[in-house]
Parts: C-alpha cells; structure tokens; sequence
C-alpha cells in the first residue's frame, strides 16, 4: 500500500514536471499559431506514455536502486573498510581509496547507459546522421567519459585539489580537441556533455560525493561535496570528441573510405 | 477485421513490446552488474531486500520502455511540428519567445533544482554567509532557482538565434569557457562549485528530447542550416549558461 501511495506521489511529480510544457505549446498551437494540433490522439497517448513510463521507472530506481547505491556508498567511503581499522585517521591517503575510484567509475559508467536523456539524444542523432553516428557507439563513449570524469572527481574529493584547476584543464582540452576535430560532430560533442546527468546519474552521484566530502578526513561537505557533476558534463564532450578525431584520423590512414566527412561514431 | 488479421496485428504488437523490454533490459544491465559486483565481491554482503530490488528493476524497466515508446509519438514530433510551424510563420520574435518559455518554465518547477537549491541555502547560512532565518534561507534558494531558469530560458534562445543565423557553435561555447574562468576568478568560493554542478541538473529527462527536437526541425526547416551541425548543442548551451549565472548571483547575494 505504502507503494502505491509512493507511486501516486511520483506520478503527480511527473505530471508537474510535464505541466509548463503542455501549457506552453497549447498556448502557442492557438494563440500565436491558430491552428489545431495535429496528430492529437497520437500525442495525447504518447504523452501518457512518457509520464507513466518516467513515473515507474524513477519508482523502481528509488525502490530498489538508489537505496543500494547510496548505501554502498557509505559503505565504500566508510574509514573503517577503507583503512581496515578503527583508528582515527588524521590525513586522508589518496591511495587507499581504490575501491572507491573503481565503483565511482562503474557508477558513472551504469547509470549513463540507463539514462533516459542520453537515449533520445543518441536517437536523434542517429536518425540526423542517416545512421553514420551509432546509437550504442554515441551511449558507450559518453558513458565511458562519465566514468573518467566520476572517477577523477572522487579522487579530487579525496586529495582536495580545487576543482576549478580541474575544469580549466578539462576547458582546455575541450578547446585544443575542438580546432582539430571534425566539425560537423562539434555540436552534438558539446550537448552530450549536458544531456549525460539528469535522473539516474544526479542522485547516485551527489550521494557518492556527499558520503565521500563528510567521511575523508579534513574535507567539508560544503566546498567539497559539489563538483562531481561537473565533472560528469565535462568529459563526456572530450571523449566524444577524442573518439570522432581517432576515427577521422583512421578512416583517412586507411584511405577505404571515398567520402569525406562521414565520421561514423 | 478478421480473426487471422486481428491476430497477426496482436502477434506484431507483442514482438515490439518485447523487443522495447529486452532493450530496456540491456540499458539497465550494467547497473545491476556494478551493484552484483561491489555488493558481493569487494563488500562481501548478500544483498539487502532482493525482492525489493528485483521488483524495482522490473518497474524500471517497464517505465523506461513505456518512457521511449512515448517518446517517439509524442515528444519528438510535438518539437519538430512546433520548430517547423514557427519557422515557417516567419516570426523570429515568437521563435525566440517560444524558446525563453520553454527553457524558463521547465527549469523553474524542476525538482532536482529545487532540491539543489535547498540544500544551497543550507550550506550558505552554515557558512554565515546569509542570515540563517528561514526568511532569508527561502529567498536565497528562490532566487537561485530563478537565476538558473532564467539563464536556461536565455540560453536556449541564443541557441535558438544562433540556429537562425549559423554562428558556429564552438566559437560561443568556448567564449562560455573564457568567461567561466574568468568569473571563477572572483566569485566567492562557496558558490563555485555549486555553480558547476548547476550546469548539469538543468536538463531533465522531458526537457532534452523536446529541446534536441525543437533545435533539428528548426535547422532542418531554415535552408543552409544542416541538421547535424546546426539542430545541435541547445543543449550545451543550457548547461554552460547557468554556471555563468548562478557565479553572478554569488557575487551579488555575497558579494
């Protein structure tokens, strides 16, 4: 029963989240643009589809999956697992945290795939590029980059370096890739850096940071616990980007391929 | 419509509503693996609540199939159909209303702004860095949401002008990077990394199909605009906007 009402509860959250949208295109359809909406029925079905269908499945990742993970990672950054004792630690040894660099990254990794977000845009793609841009090659690259960038945002936790030193590496690297890689994937590189964190990875990720920032020792939740999902938007782009450059760069060595700029991902 | 039409028509029905649940299943593979693998391996635990679990994964999977099969019918053709009925009105002042709407409503109402935002608040009044009365803690966190839904709303209007006009892309998005690094600078500490982060949970779940949808049909309804080159990176525009905005914000509120 308790289910049902916790259901009920996301369900109307979905319905809020879809509202403005509704709001916004019905005021357009027949005020700015005068005419009926076409394909009613077809979207009025598809709609109730993507509301029920978002509405169970952040249902079933808080059942069962945020719990897990959030639990795991407390367990993961708990002192006592990572040191193997109870003894106080005074300061945190980077190296001592493997486990956690690993399940950060396969965190990032899992939760990409599954994200919903990433889906649509990899479909767009697909569908854009007339097939040359792979829907699972665009999933499996950004999801690898989430994965890096996690990672190295959990070891930043741990080593408290500033992250702005982070980012502006990652920025220039962003912009060096950018002047060398073909143009024509530069704007979907740059929006899969966005699309890769919305409701699967936010949750499990803040709670990663938030577990790590309050157990290592010397670090504040406050300045240290934000940043991870920066670190989520901003490698995806570098990997996307790395992966249409090696490609680029193997289809021109192997010269099989007579058309220019058909970098398939 | 006959027995046999009817059932070769239900037969097709189930073999794509299986083959949306087996896809379903795959993208969400990985995940039970990583929980599979930590859990018993490197924690050494049994799992806590299997059923619990098990039931979750069948749910998540149901949605996400359901989420996609809407998607396709409902989502991407209202994006398009809008992108092209505006462009083809000629009115570059409703195109770009439609755009700040679009991007200001769907972020202003997002929970894991409003979520983000709370948690902002409490951290700055810990911080001594606003007046910890409920008052001003409910206004600090208003104003943040606003901040970012307004700076959502106006990024996908450049993004939406940029379209219209064929700018490259890169040459914004890397004067986005200048100034980001430029506002880090001299923003107060407490809100950099906040404001990072306020770059990626923008963009939810209904928002991104409908504005990656809205960005190809206007680039493929404009001549000389390419779908691919153009429709794209709306998106990396609401996300690099924001933290431009919220560092502002910190300035002004702490400043």
């Amino acid at each position: 029963m308790a289910f049902f009402i916790d259901f009920a509860k996301i369900l109307l959250a979905t319905c809020r989240d879809v509202l403005p949208i509704i709001v916004l295109i019905t005021c357009f359809q027949l005020l700015v643009l005068r005419q009926p909406i076409p394909h009613l029925r077809r979207l009025i079905v598809g709609g109730v589809y993507v509301v029920i269908g978002l509405a169970l499945f952040l249902a079933g990742l808080e059942k069962a999956l945020f719990p897990l993970g959030k639990i795991m990672a407390a367990q993961l950054s708990d002192p006592t697992f990572i040191y193997g004792s109870e003894a106080a630690v005074v300061q945190a040894d980077w190296k001592a945290y493997g486990w956690i660099y690993l399940f950060a990254a396969m965190v990032g990794f899992a939760t990409t795939i599954a994200e919903p977000a990433l889906i649509a845009v990899a479909y767009k793609a697909n569908k854009v590029s007339a097939g040359t841009i792979s829907q699972w090659g665009l999933r499996i690259t950004v999801a690898l980059g989430v994965a890096v960038g996690i990672s190295l945002g959990a070891y930043r936790i741990v080593s408290g370096t500033p992250l702005y030193m982070y980012i502006l590496a990652g920025y220039l690297v962003v912009v060096a890739q950018t002047i060398f890689a073909p143009r024509n994937i530069i704007p979907l590189a740059y929006d899969s850096g966005g699309v890769t964190t919305s409701t699967v990875t936010v949750p499990l990720v803040a709670a990663l940071g938030l577990g790590l920032s309050s157990t290592v020792p010397g670090r504040n939740p406050a300045l240290d616990g934000f940043g991870l999902i920066a670190f989520a938007s901003l490698f995806p782009i570098i990997t996307v980007l790395g992966y249409a450059q090696y490609m680029h760069w193997s289809v021109n060595r192997s010269k099989k391929s007579p058309k220019e700029g058909n970098h398939a991902i | 419509m006959t027995w046999k039409k009817m059932l070769t028509v239900n037969a097709r029905l189930l073999f794509v509503a299986l083959k949306k649940l087996r896809d379903a299943f795959t993208d969400l593979l990985p995940i039970i693996l990583v929980i599979a693998f930590f859990q018993l391996v490197v924690l050494r635990q049994p799992l806590p609540q299997l059923g619990e679990v098990v039931l979750g994964a069948l749910l998540v999977v149901t949605g996400l199939s359901l989420f996609i099969q809407g998607l396709e019918m409902s989502l991407f053709p209202i994006g398009e159909a809008m992108a092209h009925a505006l462009a083809r009105k000629g009115s570059v002042f409703w195109l770009l209303s439609f755009a700040f709407a679009l991007g200001f409503s769907t972020t202003v109402a997002e929970p894991a702004l409003i979520a983000v935002a709370g948690e902002a608040a409490k951290i700055a009044s810990q911080a001594n860095l606003i007046d910890p009365s409920e008052e001003s803690l409910r206004g600090y966190a208003l104003g943040l949401r606003l901040t970012v839904a307004f700076s959502v709303g106006l990024a996908i209007l450049v993004g939406v002008l940029r379209i219209i006009l064929g700018w490259p892309v890169h040459y914004l998005i890397i004067s986005g990077y200048v100034i980001v690094m430029l506002m880090t600078m001299i923003a107060p500490e407490e809100i950099i990394g906040l404001a990072y982060d306020a770059g990626g949970v923008t963009t939810s779940t209904v928002t991104v199909p409908l504005v990656a949808a809205l960005g190809v049909g206007l680039a493929s309804s404009i001549k000389g605009r390419s779908p691919l080159l153009d429709g794209f990176g709306l998106i990396a525009f609401a996300s690099l906007l924001p933290i431009i905005f919220v560092m502002g914000y910190g300035l002004i509120v702490f400043g």
